[in-house]
């Protein structure tokens, strides 16, 4: 008993204190994870957050834009203009969303609209594949996948690069809501839509803007995920991965899918490295579901979610 | 423009002689069903420039979905709708908003998760003309655009007197305060019509008061043009120019409020006095 004991509460942290270069290396594989996951988190946030809606199609936005990316790339397109095109597309496709799904579905209940969103799901899916093809794919985006020391910890380039991305992100869109007219507007229709369409703000022209920028911000995940994984149809299941940071961070806050993120990439990472011997090993892979679970008990709101509280 | 706000000149009533005067509003003979249920049936008004229009009438009357109708949120399946004489039937609430009809809902509709300061910043929102970029680094143009939207707000609160909860959020103030803060947003708009259901419900004999009183001096002083519903007959009689009055989706009235006490289909229907 005491063996077991000591073997989970006292070893594990005796080696981190141990290996410090290697417990640093950890953390940081954590944290570019984490980001990594932030991203895909991130646009879940900005549809739900102005629209109230869940978006299921989130995990395919990003599968479709990594498909559009290296599909034009492979049809010889530069990558900057390929960039260009990938976006535009992801904003023509927000105005067809907003036209054929949610404008005849607009004032119905939130999950009539999640519904819709998961038609959404395997239409994408399909239309994807049908005209980029299903083979896994390649994309390079002239960031190799290799790693470089500092003092001795080892640092890959490709996840720095994601995780400044993901920083840049997010500095943008708090910039965006917070202090632009846009971002009044944005807040003002995830609050209430009636009030919002009194003052005079067209609530179709609100979901477009969202949609477009879940849409932008599922080609940065799509960029980097793909560059790491290849692009292939699994890239659409790391929208699996964004619950537990969801859950952790909270629906409505675009902090809180970094933190949560953070918080997620971290943990496992510590946790396959640590106790993963213990079990044999691929904790990895259901460790975030287990945090998330533990963590709904004590807080279902998430760190930074709007408390909600029943007046009677 | 916060001048505009701080120094319009008061908007006197023109006197009702004057021929020919266009009303500000027409309603002309609109039907509004809900499947089988018809909550306005063949209902005309005018809202004149400056006046203050009081809708009375039992529950389910259709005094909400009158106001529904002209600010655009329901449609009128008959009739039309003339906002400084053209139709403006058809139009979707954010349009009519910009044209300058601002209104309050019954159950208080605010942001919850903003400030009162925030909430009634939005009213203003129609009045930005904001450039993304400019917005985002609060430089040149875009910081005075503010600054100035800013200073009108502050008139407003200055106004119904709730400078003390600038900074609060919505949510955890008192009904009868946020009351005054939806009117505060609505009339951050600057509107030419301002349409208020019921801006006194729930509230006690006090900030009733208040609110008569605020009523009546935003029409003073910006010389708004403004319809209200409203239950209590003491305020009604009080602060209207006219009363217009329904009863099962039906106009059985439209007088001067004396007039409309007196009237014998008005009380039946409403005022629920005993015959003598």
């Amino acid at each position: 008993m005491t063996e077991l004991l000591r073997a989970v509460f006292v070893a594990p942290f005796a080696d981190m204190a141990g290996n410090m270069p290697f417990l640093i290396e950890v953390l940081i594989g954590g944290v570019a994870a984490g980001l990594m996951y932030s991203l895909v988190a991130l646009g879940f946030v900005l549809i739900f957050k102005a629209s109230g809606v869940f978006n299921f199609a989130q995990g395919v936005m990003v599968l479709f834009s990594a498909l559009t990316l290296v599909g034009l790339m492979e049809r010889g397109v530069p990558v900057v203009a390929a960039l260009a095109l990938t976006a535009l597309t992801m904003i023509a496709l927000a105005f067809a969303i907003e036209r054929v799904v949610l404008r005849p579905l607009v004032n119905q209940e939130s999950i009539i609209l999640f519904m819709a969103t998961i038609g959404l799901n395997f239409f994408l899916e399909g239309f994807g594949e049908m005209i980029w093809g299903s083979n896994v794919k390649k994309l390079d985006v002239g960031i190799p996948d290799t790693s470089f020391m500092v003092r001795g910890v080892q640092v890959n380039r490709l996840e720095l690069t994601a995780a400044l991305t993901a920083a840049v992100l997010v500095a943008i869109l708090a910039i965006l809501f917070q202090r632009t007219k846009i971002g009044r507007a944005l807040r003002a229709v995830a609050d209430d839509h009636e009030a919002a369409l009194s003052i005079g703000i067209p609530l179709k022209t609100i979901w477009v803007v969202v949609w477009s920028v879940a849409g932008l911000v599922a080609i940065a995940a799509g960029i980097m995920w793909g560059a790491k994984s290849g692009v292939q149809f699994s890239l659409s299941l790391i929208a699996l991965k964004a619950l537990p940071v969801l859950i952790l961070g909270g629906f409505t806050s675009v902090p809180g899918a970094i933190v949560g993120g953070l918080i997620i990439g971290v943990g496992e990472k510590l946790a396959e490295v640590y106790w993963g011997p213990l079990v044999g090993g691929a904790i990895e892979n259901w460790f975030a579901y287990a945090m998330a679970l533990a963590f709904l008990l004590v807080r279902p709101q998430g760190l930074f979610g709007e408390r909600i509280i029943e007046r009677v | 423009m916060p001048a505009t706000l701080a120094e319009r000149p008061i908007q006197q009533a023109a006197p009702a002689s004057e021929p020919r005067r266009e009303p500000l509003l027409q309603v002309e003979a609109i039907t509004v069903r809900f499947g089988a249920v018809q909550a306005l049936t063949d209902v005309s008004m005018d809202i004149h420039r400056g006046e203050i229009v009081a809708i009375i009438g039992p529950n389910g009357a259709g005094k909400t979905t009158l106001i529904n109708v002209i600010s655009g949120f329901y449609h009128a399946q008959q009739g039309r709708i003339l906002f400084e004489g053209k139709d403006r039937t058809a139009l979707k609430p954010y349009d009519v908003a910009a044209l300058g009809v601002a209104r309050t809902f019954q159950n208080v509709a605010l942001f919850r998760g903003m400030s009162v300061l925030d909430n009634i910043m939005t009213g203003r929102l129609l009045k930005m003309r904001g450039h993304f970029l400019l917005d985002a680094i609060y430089w040149g143009p875009a910081r005075r655009q503010e600054l100035e939207h800013r200073a009108a707000v502050e008139h407003v609160i200055d106004f119904l007197e709730i400078q003390a909860i600038r900074k609060t959020p919505v949510s955890r103030l008192p009904y009868g305060l946020q009351k005054r803060v939806e009117l505060a947003r609505a009339l951050a708009a600057e509107p030419q019509l301002l349409l208020l259901d019921e801006p006194m419900a729930g509230m006690n004999v006090e900030e009733k008061e208040d609110m008569s009183r605020f009523i009546l001096d935003v029409h003073d002083e910006f010389g708004t043009t403004i319809a209200l519903i409203e239950h209590d007959m003491g305020v009604v009689m009080d602060i209207s120019d006219r009363v217009v009055v329904l009863d099962y989706g039906r106009k059985i009235a439209d007088a001067p409020p004396d007039a409309v006490r007196a009237d014998r289909a008005v009380i039946d229907a409403y005022l629920g006095v005993a015959h003598d």
